[in-house]
């Protein structure tokens, strides 16, 4: 498994499907017969994995709306994550 | 029970009890039979809008087989359409390349077929059908269609020494995910128990093998196998909590807190003919009956465990016990759990069966509404 770098395109995976729920107040991510309730972070970082955004980009989102710096670690470490549960596809 | 429950995660849509298999472990109720008044497309769709409004998620269309419904399409499009990751849970039987692509473009997003067997033997015993062949036609087109690729094969005595070779035969199809769910003794399977119990050295052996295929299959495909209850130390939730994640709704329009517990007397279950899904849901009495932990009787009422387990599983309480409100009888802890114990020695001392094999058909069905499988039958 290749890991992202600042210039990969992450996308959620086939299969999966990511929304926010009003009922949960969440983002939730949805896979045959199951569900991963998504805390915010994870949750801010994975609806921009459309495939279109770099990583890089995704990280400059986020620093904006949040007013944070040094994010990109954090944003890696969860595509890790993600890419080892297989929500998340590098493009 | 004050705390309003939460949203009802989990809607298994049955549409329908009607089925070209007679599996003998099926978990539709033993008088199906009686139950033939389906529910029409409309209610369906407003059923489908009403549980997404109280925050379902995930809709599983089941059965009997949810092909035999010609509206399946419809159903599937307004699913999608309203925001459900949608499931279907099929035999297969009926799935061709045509309606395969139609349910794709209605925005189905999985299907877990169901297999009875490695072998076409014993699948097509064990689903009194020739069906075998057909299956792996089946797996085909759903590879074809880009869905993700999920077995489920139920496990029980007379398979559970091929596990190995299931294993292998679901990596050969291109499964991503394999359930190995063993068979849990309600409904058919209850009837069927001394046909199908496995033996504990089995049962482990099963599970060593399914470890193995793990570790050499990780990152290809993911391996759930589910223990048999009578085997297990403990109790388990019954789904994960009576009235707290599933909703199954049955052919006719009847809301259930699981697939099973209509057999349970005296509950009165809500008619979604007549009653909106929320006030199933949040008030009716079936649902409310045994959420929580109120309604406990001892051992459970003081036990240090109540909160993990909720008490087991009403149905098998009440199928072994003859008390919905009873500790499930898998528990230790349980004044009945000798019932399960020489359940568990008989299949250890391999002894053969009384009954014949019963295949899950209406003739069986009828002839079960009677009185026989109705009644529970403590040993």
């Amino acid at each position: 498994m290749t890991a992202a770098t600042v210039d990969s395109r992450p996308r959620v995976a086939p299969g999966f499907r990511l929304q926010w729920e009003p009922a949960q107040e969440c983002h939730v991510l949805l896979y045959p017969e199951g569900m991963v309730k998504l805390n915010r972070s994870a949750g801010e970082i994975l609806s921009r994995c459309d495939g279109e955004r770099k990583v890089g980009e995704i990280v400059s989102e986020l620093e904006q709306a949040f007013r944070a710096i040094d994010l990109q670690d954090d944003v890696l470490a969860f595509l890790a994550i993600a890419q080892q549960q297989r929500w998340v596809e590098l493009q | 029970m004050s705390a309003r429950p939460g949203p009802p995660l989990w809607l298994l849509a049955e549409v329908t009890y009607r089925c070209p298999l007679h599996c003998a472990f099926c978990y539709n109720p033993v008088d199906f039979a009686k139950y033939e008044d389906e529910l029409p497309t409309a209610d369906w769709l407003r059923i489908l809008r009403e549980a997404r409004e109280l925050g379902a998620v995930q809709c599983g269309f089941s059965g009997g087989e949810p092909l035999l419904r010609d509206d399946l399409e419809q159903l599937v499009e307004e699913a999608h359409r309203l925001g459900y990751y949608t499931n279907l849970l099929t035999s297969g039987v009926g799935l061709t390349e045509a309606r395969a692509a139609a349910l794709k473009r209605a925005g189905l997003d999985h299907v877990q077929l169901s297999f009875q067997d490695s072998s076409r033997e014993v699948n097509d015993f064990l689903s009194h059908t020739r069906t075998f062949d057909l299956k792996r036609k089946v797996a085909r087109i759903i590879k074809d269609q880009g869905w993700p690729m999920v077995m489920n094969c139920v496990i029980h005595r007379l398979n559970i020494d091929h596990v190995g070779r299931i294993i292998e035969m679901a990596d050969e199809i291109g499964a991503e995910y394999l359930e190995l769910a063993n068979t849990q003794y309600y409904s058919w399977a209850f009837e069927n128990r001394e046909h199908l119990l496995p033996t504990r050295a089995q049962l482990r052996e099963a599970e060593a093998i399914t470890d193995r295929w793990r570790e050499r299959l990780a990152g290809r495909m993911r391996l759930f196998f589910v223990a048999p209850d009578y085997h297990e130390a403990a109790p388990k939730r019954c789904v994960n909590g009576w009235g707290s994640t599933l909703l199954t709704v049955a052919p006719d329009g009847v809301a259930l807190p699981c697939h099973t517990a209509r057999m349970l007397p005296g509950l009165a279950f809500p008619d979604l003919r007549k009653t909106s899904v929320a006030d199933a849901w949040l008030h009716s009495d079936g649902f409310q009956r045994y959420r929580g932990t109120s309604w406990m009787k001892e051992p459970c009422s003081s036990c240090e465990h109540r909160e993990q387990d909720l008490g087991g599983c009403r149905c098998q309480a009440f199928l072994l016990a003859g008390d919905a409100a009873a500790a499930d009888p898998v528990c230790p802890k349980s004044p009945r759990h000798a019932v399960v114990e020489a359940a568990v020695q008989r299949a250890e001392r391999g002894e053969p069966a009384v009954r014949p094999l019963v295949f899950r058909d209406p003739k069986a069905s009828r002839a079960a509404s009677g009185a026989r499988l109705q009644v529970p039958r403590p040993q």
